[in-house]
């Protein structure tokens, strides 16, 4: 393999481990709040996805992705509200089913609306086929686009997280929910609230990669194992991790592709994560002791 | 020979050394009781002894063998039955149910001959469900076979959940708090029934926070604080013990 | 405890009812559905040993039809003619375990025996599931699930890009599959009505086999691990191992209904192996109740016929969806149990269903 093509999969690596850093986030965010495993996660980048191009086709392109955002976090605001809030101490097994059918129902219903035709947005700027020469090597600007949005929207969590109120009492909430409560903190819509940032990052990744990547109905379950297996191999909950995380898994698979065959591309984000779930399931970054603690 | 034999044993949790080197024995049907006060490292003590947890070091010596390391059904397997602090009775099964449960080391059956339902599985089944009746009728509980576990009353679910102990015929019992949340009159038939129980040949150990319990029933007191053993003496020398004194009512009531 | 005898005797009757009916109504192609919702059924059956009673989640049993399936397939339709000289070929010939049958274009092809394929997918799955069963079980809650959907998106891939597999075609003219002398299992309308017999006798012997494990010792040993598995562990029962067996057990009735059905149905495609399915099934024993064999073998009787039928249409994945949905919300303990009509009550007088266990 010539030094080209070895840069070559690393961007692509690069552009889908943002992707996936980004779902893996979305994950984070609620299982801080909840501790629940959000199995419909996928669903909200492929929504931001589609929704961005039907929005597209009679709005400018910044707007259309705003609109898809704002929409898509509505979705996530009413998962929350219709069918997470009834449950009462629900069991482990129950929210997994439950989070399940909801990425089905969502999935149905986008191939309802929609149909089975993959989407995509534009390129941001440039054409497909434009690339940028970055110290030899070719990048689509999309990558660039797709990269900055990410580290954007990172660093935005970061502060958020540590020197906003609402951030700090989404973390306060995660660390004992019953002792925020005492201090006043409305639990209820902190959940609430991880929700629908959980769906705006989503939706928001799902815009901007999809002209790479292309959207289509069923986007979402792959995207969600692949987010859980990145969320897992940073440590649960561990956002920054995460990030790391999913450039590993996203220049992995793209090495991949060199190796063996395509169709089994999706494969090597399965073993990595049995494997990370047989030998380490805390994480490359995540503590064991911590790990077994916390509640399943 | 002591029947349980513990030597040096260390468990420590991140920052937090939760037992540090206690060595102690539970001599052949003797009622041994472990206190301290609150993170002491009673209950950790305890899950090292009945495998839960795994010491960093040290020795654990039953009935003449090594048992520290082993996992907990194995250990079971050996002759030590224990109950919880907070208890562990199976919910959706009626007490007997629970009882029969304990009659597993003491019978065979497995998937194959369970699904063909083969006529040993069948006596054997009914043997199982006689010598679990048995129990019931030696703890005093025949009428409540068919109640659902769960729904009995606190004092009632903690015989059964001795009574599902005693049908693994242990050599060794380890009580975890046997009175937490018994009234006076339960605690006193509780103390009897250990009494019971060592008259049965069973060794017991036990946590106990109810100086009443222990002062009345036990031959031995071991005294943990802060995962040390500070004291390990028969009961009235340990009401004397100015160190156990003084880590329960402090320094000052210590002097005097 | 020996009512279930009762209860066996009422389910083979409302089976030959059944047939009867479809007898005197001249609608015996309905047969055809009803046999392939009882080989589903048998998966159901043990999948609902595994979720209900030793209270592991799996969402990758498709997984374990389809090795079932695709082994089998593979083993009888692929032509061996080629290796006639290898002696290893031919001692095999000779022994019966290979036979010679013709192909659609009047050749001769030289296949693996239907009872031979039959055995070497059952030691397959049996094996698969004790290798992925140990390392996966250790795991809980999200984990154990996620570890199981991974296992059932792995086979998936596998049959859908390995080419002599069938990739997307799958794998078709599989022979039919003559078990005892006068039962042929397939699908030829002759052979409707002994091929339904065959099929739900197949299924009540597994409900046999099974209640009389539920009621065993290993079966209380399960239900106790369920309850309150540190107490289980506190009472000699080996979990871990426990835990292990139902997961075989399981990936063996799944792997018998693939077995049979792929013969029944003269091929097998890599639909039957994708995540929908999985989360099908479970599905159904959720629906079923989770610890409530009768019940999830009727829930599979009543929605895989529907769903084989097609009265779904394209609604088909989004209507187990749904059912998900709401008996999570309303019903966790399932919709078939003793409670059922004073949890309507206390739903419909405004209070919540209280969840049980678990």
């Amino acid at each position: 393999m010539n030094i080209d093509l070895f840069f070559q999969y690393i961007v692509a690596g690069i552009t889908y481990g943002t992707i996936y850093a980004i779902v893996a986030i979305g994950f984070n965010i609620i299982y801080n709040s909840t501790g629940i495993i959000n199995f419909a996660q996928g669903e909200f980048v492929m929504l931001g996805g589609m929704t961005a191009v039907t929005f597209h086709t009679f709005l400018p392109l910044p707007v259309a992705i705003t609109a898809a955002v704002f929409v898509t976090t509505i979705v996530g605001a009413l998962i929350e509200v219709l069918f997470i809030r009834w449950l009462y101490k629900p069991s482990v097994l129950r929210m997994i089913i439950i989070t399940i059918g909801i990425s089905i129902l969502i999935r149905e219903t986008a191939l309802h609306i929609w149909g089975e035709g993959v989407r995509a947005l534009p390129y941001f700027s440039g054409t497909s086929v434009s690339a940028l020469n970055i110290g030899g090597v070719f990048v689509s600007p999309q990558v660039l686009w797709v990269v900055s949005i990410g580290a954007i929207v990172v660093a935005f969590l970061n502060v958020f997280f540590n020197y906003t109120m609402l951030g700090r009492q989404m973390r306060a909430c995660s660390a004992n929910r019953d002792a925020a409560r005492l201090c006043g903190i409305n639990a209820k819509n902190v959940v609430t609230f991880s929700f629908m940032l959980s769906a705006a990052i989503g939706a928001l990744g799902g815009s901007i990669v999809s002209p790479i990547t292309y959207v289509q109905y069923d986007s979402g379950t792959p995207l969600a194992i692949k987010g859980f297996t990145v969320a897992i191999l940073g440590g649960l909950g561990n956002s920054t991790a995460a990030v790391a995380a999913g450039m590993i898994l996203g220049v992995l698979e793209s090495f991949t592709i060199a190796v063996l065959p395509a169709a089994y591309k999706d494969v090597i984000a399965i073993v990595i994560l049995l494997g990370i779930l047989f030998i380490r399931p805390s994480g490359i970054f995540g503590s064991t002791e911590a790990a077994r603690l916390k509640e399943f | 020979m002591s029947l349980l034999s513990v030597r040096d044993l260390s468990k420590r949790f991140g920052g937090l050394q939760a037992v540090e080197n206690v060595s102690f024995i539970v001599p052949h049907g003797a009622i041994k009781a472990l206190i301290g006060p609150n993170g002491a490292g009673k209950t950790t003590l305890f899950n090292l002894i009945s495998g839960v947890l795994r010491p960093d070091s040290g020795s654990i010596t039953f009935d003449g063998r090594i048992v520290q390391g082993l996992r907990p059904h194995q250990i079971a397997a050996r002759g030590i039955a224990r109950t919880f602090q907070h208890i562990r009775l199976f919910p959706k099964m009626t007490a007997l149910e629970n009882i029969m449960i304990g009659r597993y080391l003491h019978s065979r059956a497995g998937f194959i001959s369970g699904m063909l339902n083969l006529p040993f599985t069948r006596r054997e089944q009914k043997t199982v469900a006689a010598k679990s009746r048995e129990m019931m009728e030696f703890l005093g509980i025949t009428d409540l076979a068919d109640a659902e576990a769960t729904s009995l009353a606190y004092g009632q679910q903690r015989i059964v959940e001795l009574g599902r102990a005693l049908a693994c015929e242990p050599k060794l019992l380890l009580l975890d708090e046997p009175a937490a949340g018994l009234n006076m009159r339960e605690t006193v038939e509780m103390c009897a029934l250990i009494g019971r129980i060592r008259g049965l040949g069973i060794t017991v150990f036990l946590v106990e926070h109810d100086m009443s319990l222990v002062m009345n029933i036990s031959d031995e007191v071991l005294v943990l604080s802060y995962g040390q053993k500070i004291a390990d003496d028969k009961p009235l020398a340990i009401q004397k013990n100015t160190e156990v004194i003084k880590v329960y009512l402090g320094e000052d009531n210590a002097a005097n | 405890m020996r009512t279930s005898y009762t209860q066996v005797f009422g389910f083979t009757a409302l089976i030959v009812a059944i047939q009867i009916l479809t007898m005197v109504t001249n609608s015996s192609y309905h047969l055809t559905q009803l046999t392939m919702t009882a080989y589903y059924s048998l998966l159901i059956i043990g999948l609902c040993m595994l979720i209900g009673y030793a209270g592991q989640i799996s969402l990758g049993h498709a997984g374990f039809f389809c090795i079932g399936g695709y082994v089998t397939a593979f083993f009888t339709t692929h032509d061996l003619s080629s290796h006639k000289a290898n002696p290893v070929i031919a001692l095999l010939a000779k022994a019966g375990i290979l036979i010679v049958r013709p192909d659609l274009y009047g050749g001769d092809l030289l296949t693996v025996h239907p009872w031979a394929a039959c055995v070497v997918a059952m030691l397959t799955a049996l094996g698969v599931a004790w290798f992925v069963g140990g390392p996966v079980l250790k795991l809980k809650g999200h984990y154990l699930a996620m570890a199981t959907l991974g296992f059932g998106t792995i086979v998936y891939r596998i049959v859908l890009g390995t080419t002599f597999l069938g990739a997307a075609d799958g794998i078709s003219d599989v022979p039919p599959f003559r078990v005892l002398p006068g039962i042929e299992i397939s699908g030829n309308a002759s052979v409707r009505v002994i091929n339904y017999y065959f099929a739900w006798g197949l299924v009540t012997a597994g409900v046999l086999l099974l209640l009389n494990l539920i009621h065993s010792r290993a079966g209380r040993a399960l239900a106790a691990i369920h309850g309150a598995e540190d107490a289980a562990d506190a009472m000699g029962i080996p979990t871990a191992r426990y835990k292990l067996n139902t997961f075989v057990l399981s990936a063996v009735f799944a792997a018998l209904a693939g077995v049979l059905l792929t013969h029944y149905n003269g091929g097998i495609g890599p639909s039957e192996a994708s995540v929908m399915k999985s989360v099908r099934y479970v599905a159904i024993v959720a629906i079923g109740g989770m610890a409530n064999l009768w019940g999830s073998l009727f829930m599979s009787l009543i929605l895989n016929y529907l769903s084989l039928r097609g009265y779904f249409g394209t609604y088909d994945d989004a209507v187990f969806g749904c059912i998900l949905i709401l008996i999570m919300l309303f019903a966790p303990e399932g919709l078939i149990r003793r409670s059922i009509l004073r949890d309507l009550r206390r739903l419909v007088s405004g209070g919540g269903v209280e969840e049980t266990g678990s």
